[in-house]
């Protein structure tokens, strides 16, 4: 059993990703209308993201500003698939063609392009979120880590390939619905996505999900690859001259992140019911590492906070002060850079904690006395 | 190449060429600045962008001044309108490299993400100041209409002016950085900081210095692009990825990279941008690039310093 | 039957630039042999070693490793191959524990996926102690790495090429920085960890070169100046001129 803890981040790690397993699934859903709490599903989707960064920007040194690319792929194979379900010959009768997406028709394209092709089933799609993210993260992971390109230039080259994904998208509008994305999402299998009871279902499935993405996480930290990742980060030289493949370990560390991020992505699409490409650039792409740098980049859980507490603040001040947000988001990403580069997990590791544990070993060291004067009496 | 003449074809090319030359001089100067930043202090400022839009701007206050209310400026008020840009942007970056980048010394990534903050205030500070909407600098006259060597070439003027102030820019910083003193002093910093200090230079200074006049060069490329075409908040952002990938292709530390860099790629785009729809020709000349620097991390020219 | 010879170097040459760091160098280093490379600054004695572990790639010339030509391999290939390097400052994991550092450097479970399901065994945890004593830090553990003194971080980099048990074992300087003491533990160290395998040694300690050299290569240059056992080296003139002085 012991071992299971340790493998899994340890007893304190557990206790508080425990206490963040009843907020999401049980507080949370009691307190919630439907639809705030599908607000906050929406950004535990984000927070998927935030999590991968830990592993490879906290842990891995890694700061990738293209992540919304592995959001946007997740997103899009998820969206597809219910468009075309959406899209079936009946509801789309009125179309000049029917049985492909409206944004087709409207573009004078006359047949689904091969591209569609596999999202017509589940589990096809399902396997192209999680592996074409991997993939895509290993082609550009050994083209960079090999020729030891990193740091800056690797941040600028992701920032590169997230613009260039945007243009893509929004330029072959006939193949993925252009600027406004694909739209008008309806049924999954033939359940129906929008009403509020699937709301609540698609919450917490997202939840679960991202719990044991959390739980994939500290498994890998606490593995000798999390520690290998710290010695990586801090003497990278030294790895290499212990005998490893230090590209093959950042390439790992990339492309789990960006299946993370993919599984955010393909969340939002049932979330939210549509998918643009204002989710897969720069802009999005950096807002994201702000959301695991406040949280605190180098813990997994504090990751999940940041994205609800900063997507949370969005929202409140944009209706407020519509004006102020984008100061707000400008004047965090300064703040959390200059003051409090651990984010809020290292505020609460340096105050809080201590007297969370302080509270628990009172009340062992009270059971303690009584055990050791029981045990002083037995010896005599 | 679908039925043109070679004869149009030429007068396609030259003219493209030279719409590919506007660019390529906005491009240029954005990544000298920032070129000049990077190599000498390795800080990525991603609000660069917002320097070139703050000299943008300073150039349509003082045109507006010159339209309503001192009309005597009207003639010569633009090459004072890109002393002024310059001048406003240099202090601007002056404060910013005092009160921001100096803390954040020897951690690039997090320069990266505190300047983009920066950025993001900057843009909300333009968009309350002077409205959300494009602004238009009036050009004085003798910068409007175009030249025309040949029947079917036609050169617009105010490109032939951003031209010129584009190579006199890069003249001027050619020659402060070979040629005078500072120049030896920043040079010295980038080759070997801890010598430098020791030997008695302020390296604190000289960043102060460079970082500043990095963003005044980019206040000019603010006052060139208003030549050719209007102005908003989020201008200069739109930029800046671009601007990145021209510095980081020609070898962050060689200003000659970073000008044949910016002219292969501006050019490259405006080229294709006239066989192809305009994002194919962007995401092709993005993609290649990216591929290339995958293939040569360094970039064109790469430094002999080693680091 | 396997030579007696475990590296040859021949006509080894690296430029930078046109600068000749190294130039032509030809080195043959015997099994069990404990090789002191001595030689003024810029000689290209760091830069040897570099060419070895693979961390400078050679212009030109050949370096066969027991019948392996290090040249065309990658540094952790190299590492695999049995070439343990030590950095001229210490290069070890300064916030992770001493015992960590020692695990991490166990040669098992060096891919991606053995590193994630490697598991501290018994047989681990017995070799991480026995090379911690070596290194005069068994007492030290359960100390972060970052809090040990200079002499302390030089073992325990040591020590992290000991546990990766290398046929040809390089260090880069062991003994700068450290006091009089320290360095007599450093030598009987050496001693007892040469058994069994090559070493090649860079120092400018001569008291240190005597103790513990079989034989002594000075570099001038990039070129050989010198080679033989070290009272031989040290009345040899052109050495005297060059380095050691009167």
């Amino acid at each position: 059993m012991e071992k299971w803890i340790a493998a899994f981040g340890g007893r304190q790690r557990l206790w508080q990703l425990l206490a963040l397993t009843v907020l999401l699934l049980v507080v949370l859903p009691l307190t919630l209308d439907v639809f705030r709490l599908n607000l906050v599903g929406k950004y535990l989707t984000y927070a998927f993201v935030a999590v991968g960064l830990v592993l490879c920007w906290g842990y891995g040194g890694i700061l990738s500003l293209g992540q919304g690319v592995f959001f946007g792929i997740g997103g899009y194979c998820m969206a597809m698939f219910l468009k075309l379900e959406a899209s079936s010959p009946e509801n789309t009768s009125i179309q000049s063609t029917p049985g492909i997406p409206d944004f087709m028709d409207w573009n004078q394209i006359t047949e689904l392009p091969a591209m569609w092709m596999p999202f017509h089933s589940l589990t096809l799609t399902v396997l192209l979120i999680l592996t074409v993210p991997a993939l895509f993260a290993f082609l550009i992971g050994a083209a960079m880590f090999k020729r030891r390109v990193g740091g800056v230039y690797f941040a600028i080259i992701t920032q590169a390939i997230a613009s260039i994904a945007t243009i893509l998208i929004i330029g072959q509008q006939g193949y993925t619905g252009g600027i406004n994305g694909i739209t008008d999402l309806r049924t999954m299998l033939g359940w129906d996505i929008r009403p509020d009871s699937a709301k609540y279902l698609l919450y917490f499935l997202c939840c679960v999900l991202l719990i044991v993405c959390v739980l994939v996480g500290q498994f890998v930290l606490s593995s000798r690859y999390g520690k290998l990742l710290i010695a990586m980060r801090d003497q990278e030289d030294r790895v290499r001259f212990s005998g490893y493949d230090v590209a093959n370990i950042k390439i790992f560390v990339f492309a789990l992140a960006g299946v993370f991020s993919a599984l955010g992505g393909a969340m939002f699409a049932l979330q939210v019911g549509f998918m643009s490409p204002s989710f897969v650039g720069t802009v999005v792409s950096i807002e994201m590492v702000i959301f695991c740098a406040v949280g605190g980049r180098l813990s997994l859980i504090g990751a999940v906070y940041g994205a609800l507490l900063v997507n949370l603040a969005k929202t409140m001040l944009s209706e407020t002060f519509p004006q102020l947000w984008i100061v707000f988001m400008g004047a965090l990403f300064i703040a959390v850079v200059l003051l409090f580069p651990r984010g809020l997990a290292g505020i609460y590791e340096d105050y809080v904690q201590p007297r969370v544990l302080a509270l628990f070993s009172r009340k062992s060291k009270s059971k303690e006395g009584s055990d050791e004067s029981a045990a002083q009496e037995a010896q005599s | 190449m679908g039925g043109y003449t070679s004869q149009e074809l030429t007068a396609i090319f030259v003219m493209q060429g030279f719409s590919g030359l506007s660019l390529f001089c906005v491009f240029l100067l954005m990544a000298l600045g920032l070129a000049i930043i990077f190599g000498q202090m390795g800080v990525i400022n991603m609000a660069h962008g917002e320097f070139l839009t703050l000299g943008a701007y300073i150039t349509w206050m003082v045109s507006e001044l010159a339209t309503e209310t001192w009309p005597w400026m009207q003639e010569f008020y633009f090459p004072l309108a890109v002393v002024l840009a310059f001048a406003g942007t240099f202090i601007l970056g002056y404060l910013v490299e005092m009160l921001l980048i100096r803390r954040l010394y020897s951690r690039p990534l997090d320069t990266l993400l505190a300047t983009w903050g920066l950025g993001l205030i900057l843009q909300q500070i333009y968009r309350s100041t002077f409205g959300p909407r494009e602004v238009s600098v009036v050009m004085p006259d003798w910068l409007m209409g175009s030249w025309a060597p040949t029947d079917i070439i036609d050169i617009p003027l105010n490109g032939l002016f951003v031209m010129g102030i584009t190579s006199l820019m890069t003249l001027l910083v050619v020659i402060l950085l070979y040629r005078s003193r500072w120049g030896i002093k920043v040079r010295a910093t980038t080759q070997n900081r801890a010598m430098a200090n020791a030997a008695g230079i302020n390296t604190q200074r000289v960043d102060r210095f460079t970082f500043a006049l990095g963003c005044g060069i980019a206040g000019v490329a603010g006052a060139a692009f208003t030549t050719i075409a209007s102005t908003g908040p989020t201008t200069g952002s739109l930029y800046i990825v671009d601007t990145f990938l021209v510095v980081v292709f020609g070898g962050a530390a060689s200003l000659l990279g970073t000008v044949v860099s910016a002219f292969g790629i501006a050019q490259s785009q405006s080229i294709l941008e006239f066989f192809l729809s305009g994002s194919m020709a962007k995401v092709i000349t993005l993609l290649t690039v990216v591929g290339i620097l995958m293939f040569r991390p360094q970039g064109l020219f790469a430094s002999k310093v080693r680091r | 039957m396997s030579s007696p010879i475990l590296l040859a170097i021949e006509d080894l040459t690296v430029s930078f630039d046109g600068f000749k760091a190294v130039d032509g160098l030809n080195l043959y280093v015997e099994r069990n042999e404990v090789r002191v490379v001595i030689g003024p600054n810029g000689a290209g004695k760091t830069t040897l070693l570099d060419l070895i572990c693979g961390k400078t790639k050679a212009s030109s010339g050949s370096i066969v490793f027991k019948d392996t030509e290090l040249t065309k391999l990658v540094e952790h290939d190299i590492v695999k191959a049995g070439v343990g390097r030590k950095f001229q400052t210490p290069s070890i994991y300064e916030n992770l524990s001493v015992r960590e550092n020692l695990e991490l450097s166990y040669p098992k479970g060096r891919t991606v996926f053995g590193s994630l399901f490697f598991k501290v065994t018994d047989k681990v945890m017995a070799r991480v102690l026995e090379v911690a004593e070596d290194i005069f830090l068994s007492d030290r553990l359960d100390t972060s790495a970052g809090l040990l003194s200079h002499g302390q971080k030089q073992w325990l980099e040591i020590g992290m090429l000991l546990i990766q048990d290398p046929e040809l074992l390089m260090l880069d300087e062991p003994v700068a920085g450290m006091s009089v003491s320290e360095r007599e533990a450093t030598a009987e160290l050496l001693g007892r960890i040469s058994k069994g395998r090559s070493v090649i040694v860079i120092e400018h300690d001569m008291d240190f070169v005597k103790d513990i050299a079989h034989r002594v290569t000075v570099l001038h240059q990039g070129k050989l100046l010198a080679e033989g056992k070290m009272d031989e080296v040290q009345k040899n003139e052109k050495v005297i001129e060059v380095y050691l002085g009167h």
